[in-house]
């Protein structure tokens, strides 16, 4: 992080020691509010950030130890669809330009009817005619980009997509058809995604597995159903009474937080949510040990970060 | 006991609740903008009352005039394009829409606030968020520097900014989303408003930022009697927080009641869409109900219902002509613009085969 004067002013560890693994055709959510380094991973991840440490491992290959060539592989299998799909796409491409591009700079394609017709192809399963890719992105609403957005991300056959807050900038409805989309597309294409969200209805609806972070470090690594059944770390407790009701005369015990979030560049030491925890004792200045529970009927392991 | 003005309001506040005596009375109330050689209605004949210590939800998603009918009510539409809205703003005797510029500032920001989405828009990047304050103490309230800084110091520590005197000097830059957002209620209720209008207040915060400031809204309306009218698009926000609930689709209503009865018995297909559209209620990996097509824009408007091409049970009386407001069930403050409640043999067999979609 430098200033203007191109100094170094300090340093803030978006994330510290995250690690988790994702399997084919499986959807691992990360959830954490704003500052908690989910972009950030999801960027480090494809190295459109460079992480300082730390390893990416992706089909038995350290994504962060690969060159030019080999890394231009892995962005062929790796996409990313961001939050604003008006800034992703460029304004004076057409849809064609925008989706095509990638497959004749990776080879996909041999000739201009090819391209065409691929594009073609992806424009029909995010729900478009061949016609519109002779369109602009402005011409299109919020819900439509971001399906164009989406086709780009397809386009190459990946295998694995980091949707950053993919649909937090929609309306309701449309977030509904853009999940169903994207449940659509895993199943035919058999994908995984990397889900970001600060949403963790969501993250419920789309994810297999879970990840809590909080200032850059994991409170919790469950499957969706253990921690939306049982949460285990206080954060993730408080992260889900949050959630408004579902019907008006439900009766929601609500645990609030309090105090503001610390600031990344100076975290509190060892557990970073022991400023705002209602369970803080002093010990929580230390690291948190890590527990991991087995849930006996799915044999399944999820872990947290706490003392409790 | 020391009665002071905050205690009265309150009372008072308290009082009139109980007698359900509205502080707002919104009767026919039409918005047009010049769009061309037209001037089209993106407001339509809009009646609702605001009671004194309740919440109104106007829900509704991007497009179809819930914003457009705050700005309305307080007199600040763009002029260019819009045109003066016709019917009724009734406030304290009074027609707001046909009230001079200089008595509308009297009213707006003191005795009517809103609370915008963003609240970087709302507040001046260069100036202290202190200053702001203070300024509206003086404008509002005639308070000028000491007794304006006390005040402006009491409505942000009210809405629960920490430090508040250290940060009394700081500018919007130098807060986070939420805090911007607390700033911007400190600065809509010094004036102890008796009505605030709040459009989309939480969309840009996390999950645990809404539940305080819902809680904030909440506990503010119980102490000083305060109006909400609540503009979202969030089915959980209108669950939270309103008492009645007005749906709108396209420039008008769709459907309105109380809460509970709105969510217990769902008419319109519209609100159906957009409460089913909420992941949380589903089943994981089960597809979700999402209404297909899009809002039409205000040129385009379809004839008969304009929900017609979007809607699941559809009858050829939705293509032509204006659709009544049935009421629902039993419920004398609970309607619907839609055929399907028109009680006829047709509008059963569909409301059956809805039914039967529904629990399957």
């Amino acid at each position: 992080m430098s200033g203007i004067i191109r100094k170094i002013a300090g340093y803030v560890k978006a994330l510290d020691g995250v690690d988790f693994s994702l399997k084919q055709g499986a959807v691992l959510g990360i959830v954490g509010e704003t500052g908690c380094g989910k972009t950030t991973l999801g960027r480090a991840i494809l190295r459109l950030v460079e992480p300082t440490a730390g390893q990416v491992i992706f089909e038995g290959k350290d994504v962060l130890k690969l060159n030019r060539n080999q890394l231009k592989e892995f962005r062929h299998q790796a996409q990313i669809v961001f939050q604003d799909p008006l800034a992703s796409l460029n304004p004076r491409k057409t849809v064609f330009e925008s989706i095509g591009e990638g497959l004749r700079f990776h080879g996909m394609v041999k000739n201009s009817r090819e391209q065409k017709e691929r594009v073609a192809e992806v424009l029909e399963w995010v729900g478009f005619s061949p016609e519109s890719m002779l369109r602009y992105p402005h011409q299109f609403s919020g819900g439509q980009q971001q399906r164009l957005c989406i086709a780009r991300a397809i386009v190459l056959n990946p295998k694995f997509i980091v949707c950053d807050e993919a649909v937090s900038a929609l309306d309701v409805s449309i977030q509904a058809q853009i999940l169903n989309l994207l449940q659509d597309l895993k199943q035919r294409l058999s994908l995984s995604y990397l889900f970001i969200s600060h949403d963790l209805s969501t993250i419920k609806y789309l994810s297999d597995h879970v990840v809590v972070l909080y200032l850059g470090h994991v409170m919790e690594k469950a499957s969706v159903r253990a921690l939306f059944s049982h949460p285990r770390h206080p954060y993730t407790q408080i992260l889900l009474s949050a959630i408004p009701k579902a019907h008006p005369s439900e009766n929601k015990e609500r645990l609030m937080l309090t105090g503001a979030m610390p600031s990344a560049a100076n975290p509190p030491s060892g557990c970073p949510f022991r400023t705002r925890c209602p369970y803080a004792q002093p010990i929580c200045s230390k690291t948190p040990p890590k527990k991991v529970v087995k849930d006996p009927s799915t044999g399944e392991e999820n872990e947290y970060h706490c003392i409790l | 006991m020391f009665l002071n003005n905050s205690t009265l309001k309150s009372a008072l506040g308290a009082i009139r609740g109980y007698m359900r005596e509205p502080i707002l009375r919104v009767k026919n109330l039409t918005t047009r903008l010049q769009m061309g050689q037209h001037a089209i209605a993106v407001v339509e004949d809009l009646s609702f009352d605001l009671h004194p210590g309740k919440t109104l939800a106007l829900v509704g998603e991007s497009g179809c005039g819930k914003t457009l009918t705050a700005l309305s009510i307080m007199g600040i539409l763009p002029h260019p394009p819009a045109l003066h809205p016709s019917g009724e703003v009734n406030y304290k005797g009074k027609n707001l829409l046909f009230i001079s510029e200089k008595e509308m500032r009297g009213i707006r920001g003191a005795r009517i606030a809103m609370i915008f989405q963003d609240p970087t828009s709302a507040l001046n990047p260069v100036y202290t968020i202190g200053s702001q304050l203070m300024e509206v103490a003086e404008l509002h309230l005639g308070l000028f520097g000491e007794e304006a800084y006390t005040r402006a110091l009491k409505a942000l520590t009210e809405v629960g900014i920490p430090s508040a005197s250290e940060r009394f000097g700081d500018y919007p830059h130098q807060f986070s989303g939420g805090m911007r957002q607390r700033v911007m209620i400190a600065m809509a209720l010094m004036c102890e408003p008796d009505i605030l209008i709040a459009d989309e207040p939480t969309t840009a915060l996390d999950v645990t930022v809404q539940a305080q400031i819902m809680e904030l809204m909440r506990e503010l309306q119980k102490r000083k009697g305060m109006a909400i009218l609540l503009i979202t698009h969030d089915m959980g926000i209108v669950a939270e927080m309103a008492d009645d609930v007005i749906v709108m689709y396209a420039a008008q209503s769709v459907e309105r009641g109380n809460v509970l009865s709105i969510f217990d018995h769902m008419a319109h297909p519209y609100t159906q869409g957009l409460f089913a559209s909420r992941p949380a209620l589903h089943k994981p990996k089960e597809k979700l109900h999402s209404i297909k097509g899009s809002v039409p824009p205000p040129d385009r408007f379809p004839a008969g219902c304009r929900f017609h091409p979007r809607c699941p049970y559809a009858m050829d009386k939705c293509f032509s002509g204006d659709v009544p407001n049935f009421l629902i069930g039993d419920h004398p403050e609970h309607d619907a613009k839609c055929w399907l409640h028109d009680g006829s043999e047709e509008s059963a067999l569909k409301l059956k085969d809805r039914k039967d979609r529904n629990e399957r």
